[in-house]
């Protein structure tokens, strides 16, 4: 058991004008950081107002800064970080504050209803089932461990640090456009929305949102850059034009 | 402290590099070496199409070339690595952090408010990269048959004997070394087999596909690696031509 000092974003009225406010507590072996916002909840901060869920790292729900890095709380152990100085836990920045670590996430799920939906070809079989090959989907697989903790977002300096929110999807939604894109199955066309209103060109390659990815989805160099390059095949490469007339079905 | 790192790097190579390019406009050819029946060209200057050693292909000076510039035969070529590397999506990321703070690290702000990404002009350009990795390929082949000739040296008798010298070892490390890099480019990845939804049904497709994201999932070290290798076989050529240092020969059959 040791005293920590905690240092936790609290708001102000109406969520606005916050500080960092803070708190001592006892650390024991285990414990994670959303275990300790548990604990200052239960016994300093009675209103300190925190989303979660899960606990388990499977929700998505307790996205927070911590020492100024976008992680779950419950998946982040003291023993991860420094405990020595004091530890900061702050809500995402790129979302507008609700109230202390909560925020509002909701441009997220406008954002996802503008992609065109997974539209797959006729069934294979009279009974209306489709048959694909387990290599063809593991590409698609590794994008559905997405949790929608929304940390991409958050660490993507392009929402973050320039607010591009109404010209760019931002990781998360690049990663759901190529897992429909790439599925086997699909014969939607999603590029031309990729390239102009979704605004793939705004990504300048950073892996800030790989870095961050509490399922390791390797986002930038499975999702994003396949996606561009799709966007080059259809919109920059001559040559590949050139290829499609001669061989249409290649 | 990692784009600080990244900062310094780049810029060391890119200094030697115009350096050792414009070293070669006048005065004797240190790109290289010929001495002990060897025949080492330096990867900056291969192909040499115009030059002074005797593996330039046409002649001296390109004809064309106007009088009052300096001519160096890495003009000529050092643009089209040059070029891949800095359309390569590794190095891209890793220099809009480092030289241009477009962030100088995740979650911390940027000097500029304005930001255009490669949406527009001119880093829109970026999207080019595909046909420097055309001519990479070809490189790679070129600087395959360099490492070639490195290991077969001239002999007292005048006719050329396999052999294996340090030389010869640091000109092999090098193509493999850019190989690992060019094979492993996310462009490739996408053109052998990434643009198929269905690999199973073109299974050329899918081993060239796995082969090539087996190395990309290393890319970056790939990227550092050969390039510190590529510049460093220029220095080991240029110190054995100047004669500090000398090649030490393995076996000559």
């Amino acid at each position: 058991m040791s005293t920590v000092t905690f240092k936790i974003w609290r708001s102000g009225e109406d969520g606005k004008d916050g500080k960092l406010v803070e708190y001592q507590t006892e650390a024991s072996e285990g414990m994670v950081v959303l275990d300790v916002v548990h604990k200052i909840q239960a016994t300093q901060a009675n209103d300190l107002a925190c989303r979660w869920n899960c606990k388990a790292g499977k929700c998505g729900s307790c996205s927070a800064e911590i020492n100024g890095k976008p992680s779950l709380m419950c998946m982040t152990r003291l023993d991860m970080i420094p405990i020595d100085k004091p530890v900061t836990i702050e809500p995402m920045r790129a979302f507008p504050p609700l109230r202390d670590l909560v925020t509002d996430v909701s441009w997220n799920f406008r954002v996802k209803k503008k992609i065109k939906q997974f539209k797959p070809r006729p069934p294979d079989a009279p009974d209306g089932t489709w048959r694909m090959q387990q290599e063809d989907i593991d590409r698609v697989q590794e994008f559905r461990k997405c949790i929608e903790c929304f940390l991409c977002q958050d660490v993507c300096h392009v929402l973050r640090d320039h607010n591009k929110h109404d010209e760019f999807i931002g990781p998360r939604y690049l990663v759901y456009t190529a897992a429909l894109e790439m599925h086997p199955l699909d014969t939607e066309d999603r590029i031309p929305e990729l390239k102009k209103a979704q605004g793939i060109g705004y990504c300048n390659i950073t892996k800030c949102c790989t870095t961050v990815c509490p399922e390791h989805i390797t986002i930038t160099d499975n999702a994003i850059i396949p996606l561009k390059e799709r966007v080059v095949d259809e919109f920059y490469d001559p040559l590949g034009w050139l290829w499609k007339i001669i061989r249409p079905k290649g | 402290m990692q784009p600080l790192f990244v900062f310094l790097g780049f810029s060391a190579f890119i200094v030697y590099s115009t350096w050792a390019a414009f070293q070669a406009t006048s005065g004797p050819v240190y790109y290289h070496f010929g001495g002990d029946g060897a025949d080492y060209q330096s990867p900056f200057f291969s192909p040499e199409l115009f030059g002074g050693s005797p593996n330039a292909l046409f002649g001296k000076l390109p004809p064309w070339w106007p009088a009052f510039l300096p001519f160096s035969p890495a003009f000529l070529m050092m643009w089209i690595p040059a070029g891949f590397r800095f359309t390569c999506y590794y190095y891209r990321g890793a220099y809009y952090k480092a030289f241009w703070l477009d962030p100088v690290a995740c979650t911390v702000g940027e000097p500029r408010k304005s930001y255009l990404g490669e949406r527009y002009l001119p880093l829109i350009l970026q999207n080019v990269h595909r046909y420097f990795l055309y001519l990479a390929v070809v490189f790679i082949c070129i600087l395959g048959y360099d490492a070639w000739k490195s290991l077969w040296f001239i002999g007292a008798d005048g006719v050329k004997h396999f052999g294996l010298a340090v030389g010869s070892l640091v000109l092999i490390v090098n193509v493999i070394l850019l190989g690992g890099y060019t094979f492993g480019c996310h462009s490739l990845r996408h053109l052998v087999g990434g643009f198929l939804d269905a690999k199973s049904k073109a299974s050329a497709c899918a081993n060239c596909y796995n082969a090539v994201s087996c190395l990309n999932r290393k890319h970056m070290l790939w990227a550092w690696l050969s390039l510190f290798w590529v510049g460093f076989t220029d220095v080991y050529i240029r110190l054995c031509a100047m004669n500090i240092w000398h090649d030490f020969r393995i076996f000559t059959f």
